[in-house]
């Protein structure tokens, strides 16, 4: 099974994180940034893998990472997920994020931080695959996003408030 | 704080405006969180279930990305999911998905009935959020609640709510081990849906299951290799390979029908994933069928040549799993695998040190490591100590197999040392002292690559290889009868840089020290004896004692003649010595053994040369008799108390020239003897086990209260520290008293302080129990077989010091043609004193429940209750007494049977002859049954149910054996 998801920032900042095993939020932080430090120390265009992670997961946990502009996404699993497979799911969610955001940047993912749950749980329910379509994916939300403005129409009142507002 | 006011919720910050603020506040984060949370605080207590909503996603943000504590909030997710807008359920399942811990918020059962409700929702993506809510906040309550509702969502029309479910299904299955006798049926049916989606979801639940106990779905093996043969989607097939990975070793026959359509699949695939895991599956569950490894490992060399380095790095590491079996697999890939050594990615690099390793025998393993050392030396730290870790392992293994030369391999070890990045100093250090007791012939590079070590300085900056010091001061003090030069040792050992040391190992360097001294000053007085005897003749030295022994005369000249014949030599030499005293003869026999290895290179050794040792082991050793540290405290008195001993015998010696204070003078002789003997005694290896191999006397409570313990050692004469009595025996050794004399007064001395002792342990409730032992061996000096045969006792331990001996004898002398050394292992492997596993695992309740279910059987929970605990107490006899009565059970059940499955039941039993394995059959014939014939399914499954009550005390049996797969439904 996926163990865990994490989307982290080239300077280390999570901007995603999700553990199919309940981890205290301080494990959380610690174990981010132990595979940032893994992955930060790896130059480009070397194998997508790390083997050894420590002692917070199982012994044959195993990470496969991908690296797109300022962003690694990052994907934690025992021995019965197969590693290339994994790569390729990587693929499928930014692939789904792309079509969702109109070519993602990071600032989409920092701003949608419930989409991005969403999207992920149309992916992935405890740590097993259920959907690899980008497109079956891309239905489920935007049919999830329209039932939510329907619904929360009436109440919804917009609060958003000038920056200037903000200090 | 009170809750929000109005204005609060009119400008209330949503998310984006809380992550805007985080990224423009300048100066640190932590206030602004802090500020924010107050908000959130007063926010979250709202009954405007909009601000409630937004403060909870502004706390679950923070939680998530920032690590904020949100557990005082459970509550308000709580509340907040009984919203009717999907918005804010989503947001507050989202909230207890992420920060609910199922064993400690104790507010997850108020969510039962919201949760029920919502999974019974027309609306689909209610269902999915609380599905997947109820992933992560399930606890075994909320499991066994909730079961019925997802057992109907298995069915569910929707393909995405009906593969939720089914994921869902594998966590319910570990908390609630009885939702396998509701569901594990309906799971199994959607292994036949038409949507590959739900088939994928199923096999990937039943892969995850499968990991953890194979055997029970054994019998699902014919579904799982319709899909293997049929399906082309490549998910599915990874999974299902992934099963197949777990079956294939419990049952031979499986092998042969997979492998073709394995095979089939790897040549028609061009998605690598699916490849690679064809690959994995042939090395790991199929190397003994030659074709299909040939094929695997085409695909490999593919793999390795790609320039994916992913490709590249799996490729090795398949090779690495064909390694063992067939390594003409990586000898077929050789260059690539050395050349991957130097290669960029650090992952590929390791993969290649595996397979380096893996190519080691006997004949290239100096080569390798000769490679692989230079490659150390040239790479960064990590890598260098990864590459020292893997030879030293594949060096070790097995008890050094590989290893034929060991004086290579030790000095291997001590140019390990030498490297700069070394950090394996643990290791070293370990197979140093092992080597030393188990490899008799290595024991002379042992102790000249110690020297060497120990007077390198340059070590000792690096807090690495300490404890590779620590083993080289061992080495040096235990087999120091191989040294040419013990002078040379005592110096190193007593070095002031030994300071920089940590106390432990200091310890260890004093002790050693303590052994070579003891050993030197020895050799110099027996040897002195012989030499000096021997080149002026026979009245300067043995005086009166000698001249019984006429023969003594004519020994003497040969012994001088300086014969290089090392067979004759000693026996020449011993002749002396055992006249001065019979039982030193092995004592002898060791310093002759450093005569005779260290020939005509040994300087002699001098009074001056003593008197200068002496001198030098005072100062130094002198400060440290007052350390803190008792360990060397103890040690250091220990040799000051040898060093005072040994002043006596000077003096005794220049005295004698005049006096001939013979009797005197041999006193202290036979006191060095016997500490030298005691030193010389052969430490072997012990094996792991060894102490549960002792059996417990009879009467002996082991783990009765130790507070008796005080009373027993009041009452006990206790001896007193060393460094007294030490005073005493030189002093007292002089006055020409026997042994047993002076110890009867010391204890005579020592009663008094002894009642004081126990006074003030009564008062303090101290104990000094570790002191004992050590008093032991310097206060009455034991000969040193008398010491050996008091500890052990038991025969076990006497056998193995026979099967010792006789297995280093043999090849003593053989040592010139360098064979291999004799290395002492010990069978570490007959285990009946291993405690037996009892761990009950909640696997074993899902397996349990699984048989049940497959084999038809409909026990109720009770009956796998008590099934658990029977399994784990019944022994194999009562078990067997068991089989019996189930026979006859089992007799009166077949007559029950359907006239067909009586007949396919008595066809196999003919084939086979166990009883419980024809049950199996029948019962997943039932199974199959059921599955074909949608109608007939309610009738037999009653069927089942009637018989429930007869056959939950079957089962049990059944579980115990391996289910067998009928032949026809492969």
């Amino acid at each position: 099974m996926i163990k865990a998801v994490m989307v982290i920032n080239g300077l280390g900042k999570p901007r995603l994180s999700k553990f199919y095993e309940f981890q205290p939020a301080e494990k959380q932080q610690e174990l981010i940034r132990h595979v940032y430090a893994v992955l930060s120390g790896r130059p480009d265009n070397v194998s997508n893998f790390i083997r050894s992670l420590g002692t917070v997961f199982g012994p044959d946990t195993r990470l496969v990472y991908k690296h797109y502009a300022t962003l690694y996404f990052v994907f934690l699993f025992d021995n019965s997920e197969n590693e290339l497979a994994m790569l390729d799911l990587i693929q499928v969610f930014v692939e789904t994020l792309d079509k969702c955001f109109k070519s993602v940047c990071e600032l989409d993912v920092v701003f949608n931080y419930s989409k991005m749950h969403t999207i992920l749980d149309e992916i992935i329910l405890g740590g097993q695959v259920l959907e690899t379509d980008s497109v079956e994916v891309m239905r489920a939300v935007e049919e999830i996003s329209k039932l939510e403005s329907t619904t929360s129409a009436g109440t919804m009142i917009n609060k958003s408030i000038p920056s200037w507002w903000a200090r | 704080m009170s809750g929000p006011t109005l204005l609060d919720s009119l400008f209330q910050r949503s998310l984006e405006d809380l992550i805007k603020g985080l990224r423009l506040y300048v100066g640190d984060e932590s206030t602004f969180i802090s500020k924010s949370l107050d908000e959130i605080r007063r926010e979250i207590k709202s009954t405007d279930p909009q601000t409630k909503s937004i403060a909870l996603q502004k706390l679950t943000y923070l939680h998530s990305i920032h690590g904020v504590d949100m557990s005082w909030a459970s509550f308000h997710a709580i509340e907040l999911s009984s919203s009717h807008s999907l918005n804010f359920k989503r947001v507050a399942y989202l909230a207890a998905s992420l920060s609910f811990d199922p064993s400690t918020t104790d507010v997850i059962l108020l969510l039962t009935n919201q949760l029920r409700k919502d999974l019974q929702s027309p609306n689909s993506h209610e269902v999915s959020l609380a599905l997947n809510a109820l992933y992560f906040i399930a606890t075994p309550d909320l499991a066994r609640d909730l079961t019925p509702e997802v057992f109907i969502l298995l069915n569910s029309n929707k393909g995405s709510t009906r593969k939720k479910a089914i994921a869902l299904i594998l966590r319910l299955f570990e908390l609630y081990p009885d939702a396998v006798r509701v569901c594990f049926k309906r799971l199994v049916e959607n292994l036949e849906n038409s949507d590959p989606g739900i088939v994928s979801a199923v096999v990937g639940v039943f892969c995850e299951l499968a990991r953890n106990e194979a055997k029970s779905y054994l019998p699902l093996a014919p579904e799982f290799y319709k899909i293997l043969v049929e399906s082309r989607n490549n998910w599915l097939l990874i999974k299902v390979l992934k099963i197949f990975l777990e079956l294939a070793p419990l049952e031979p026959r499986l092998g042969k029908r997979l492998v073709e359509p394995i095979c089939d699949h790897l040549k028609r695939t061009g998605a690598k994933s699916l490849a690679f895991e064809c690959v994995r599956t042939i090395v790991t569950s199929f190397s003994e069928y030659e074709f299909a490894v040939r094929l695997a490992v085409e695909k490999i060399k593919e793999f390795l040549n790609d320039d994916d380095p992913n490709l590249k790095y799996l490729g090795l590491q398949a090779l690495t799993i064909v390694a063992p079996k067939h390594l003409w697999a990586v000898m077929e890939n050789k260059d690539f695998v050395i050349r991957s050594l130097s290669d960029a990615d650090a992952n590929i690099k390791l993969e290649a040190l595996q397979l380096v390793l893996a190519m080691v025998s006997e004949d290239n393993v100096m080569d390798i490591c000769k490679v692989l050392i230079n490659y150390a030396l040239k790479s960064d730290p990590e890598f260098c100590n990864e590459i020292l870790g893997c030879i030293l392992l594949a060096c070790s293994r097995n008890v050094y197999e590989i290893i034929v030369d060991f004086d290579w391999y030790v000095s291997l070890l001590g140019e390990m040392t030498r490297i700069p990045h070394c950090q394996k100093g643990e290791e070293i250090e370990n197979q140093l002292v092992d080597i030393g007791m188990r490899v008799k012939d290595a024991r002379p590079q042992l102790v000249r690559v110690g020297r060497d070590l120990l007077i390198d300085p340059a070590l000792f900056g690096n807090p690495f290889v300490h404890r590779i010091l620590s083993a080289a001061a061992w080495v040096s003090g235990e087999y120091v009868r191989f040294s040419k030069n013990p002078s040379e040792l005592v110096e190193a050992l007593l070095q002031p840089r030994t300071s920089l040391l940590p106390s432990s190992i200091k310890a260890v360097y004093i002790q050693s020290a303590f052994k070579v001294l003891t050993f030197y000053v020895h050799h110099y007085i027996s040897t002195k004896g012989v030499i000096s005897s021997a080149s002026q003749g026979v009245e300067d030295l043995m005086h009166g004692r000698v001249q019984e022994n006429p023969q003594f005369v004519r020994t003497g000249p040969v012994a001088d003649s300086d014969t290089d014949d090392g067979g004759l030599n000693p026996m020449m030499l011993h002749r002396p010595v055992r006249d001065v005293s019979v039982e030193s003869f092995e004592d002898m026999s060791v310093a002759h053994e450093w005569l005779s290895s260290t020939s005509s290179k040994v300087e002699p050794i001098t009074e001056e040369s003593i008197v200068s040792i002496l001198n030098f082991v005072e100062t130094t050793l002198g400060p440290l008799s007052g350390s803190h540290d008792v360990e060397i405290l103890e040690r250091s008195r220990n040799v000051l108390g040898l060093v005072e001993l040994i002043r006596e015998e000077l003096l005794g010696y220049l005295v004698k020239r005049e006096e001939d204070n013979d009797k005197g003078q041999r006193k202290t002789h036979e006191m060095i003897k016997l500490i030298a003997e005691a030193f010389s005694e052969e430490l072997g290896p012990v094996s792991a086990s060894s102490q549960e191999r002792v059996p417990v006397p009879e009467g002996m409570v082991l783990n009765q209260n130790l507070a008796d313990l005080d009373a027993i050692c009041g009452d006990l004469g206790l001896h007193i520290p060393t460094s007294f009595s030490f005073g005493r025996s030189i002093s007292s050794g002089k006055d020409d008293v026997t042994m047993s004399d002076l110890q009867s007064k010391e204890e005579v001395e020592s009663t008094e302080s002894t009642s004081l002792l126990a006074e003030h342990r009564k008062r303090h409730g101290l104990y000094y129990l570790q002191s004992q032992k050590k008093e032991m061996v310097y206060d009455d000096y034991p000969p040193a077989n008398d010491l050996k045969t008091g500890n052990n006792a038991d025969d076990e331990a006497d056998d193995l010091v026979k099967l010792t001996e006789q297995s280093l004898f043999p090849k003593k002398k053989a040592n010139q043609a360098k064979p291999r050394p004799v290395v002492v292992k010990l069978d570490d492997g007959d285990g009946p004193f291993i405690p037996a596993k009892k761990v009950e695992s909640k696997d074993d309740l899902i397996s349990g429940a699984v048989r049940d279910v497959l084999l038809g059987d409909e026990a109720t929970t009770s009956s796998s209750r008590t099934k658990k605990s029977d399994k784990s107490s019944s022994k194999r006899r009562q078990k067997d007494k068991l089989d019996i009565d189930k026979s006859s059970v089992l007799k009166e059940d077949s007559k029950a049977l359907e006239n067909s499955e009586l007949e396919n039941a008595s066809l196999r039993r003919s084939k086979r002859h166990s009883r419980g394995k024809e049950k199996k059959h029948r019962s997943i014939a039932k199974d199959r049954d059921e599955h074909e014939e949608g109608d007939k399914q309610k009738v037999s499954h009653n069927h089942g149910k009637h018989k429930s009550r007869q056959r939950a005390d079957v089962a049990l049996t059944l579980a115990a054996q391996s289910p067998v797969i009928p032949d026809f439904l492969l």
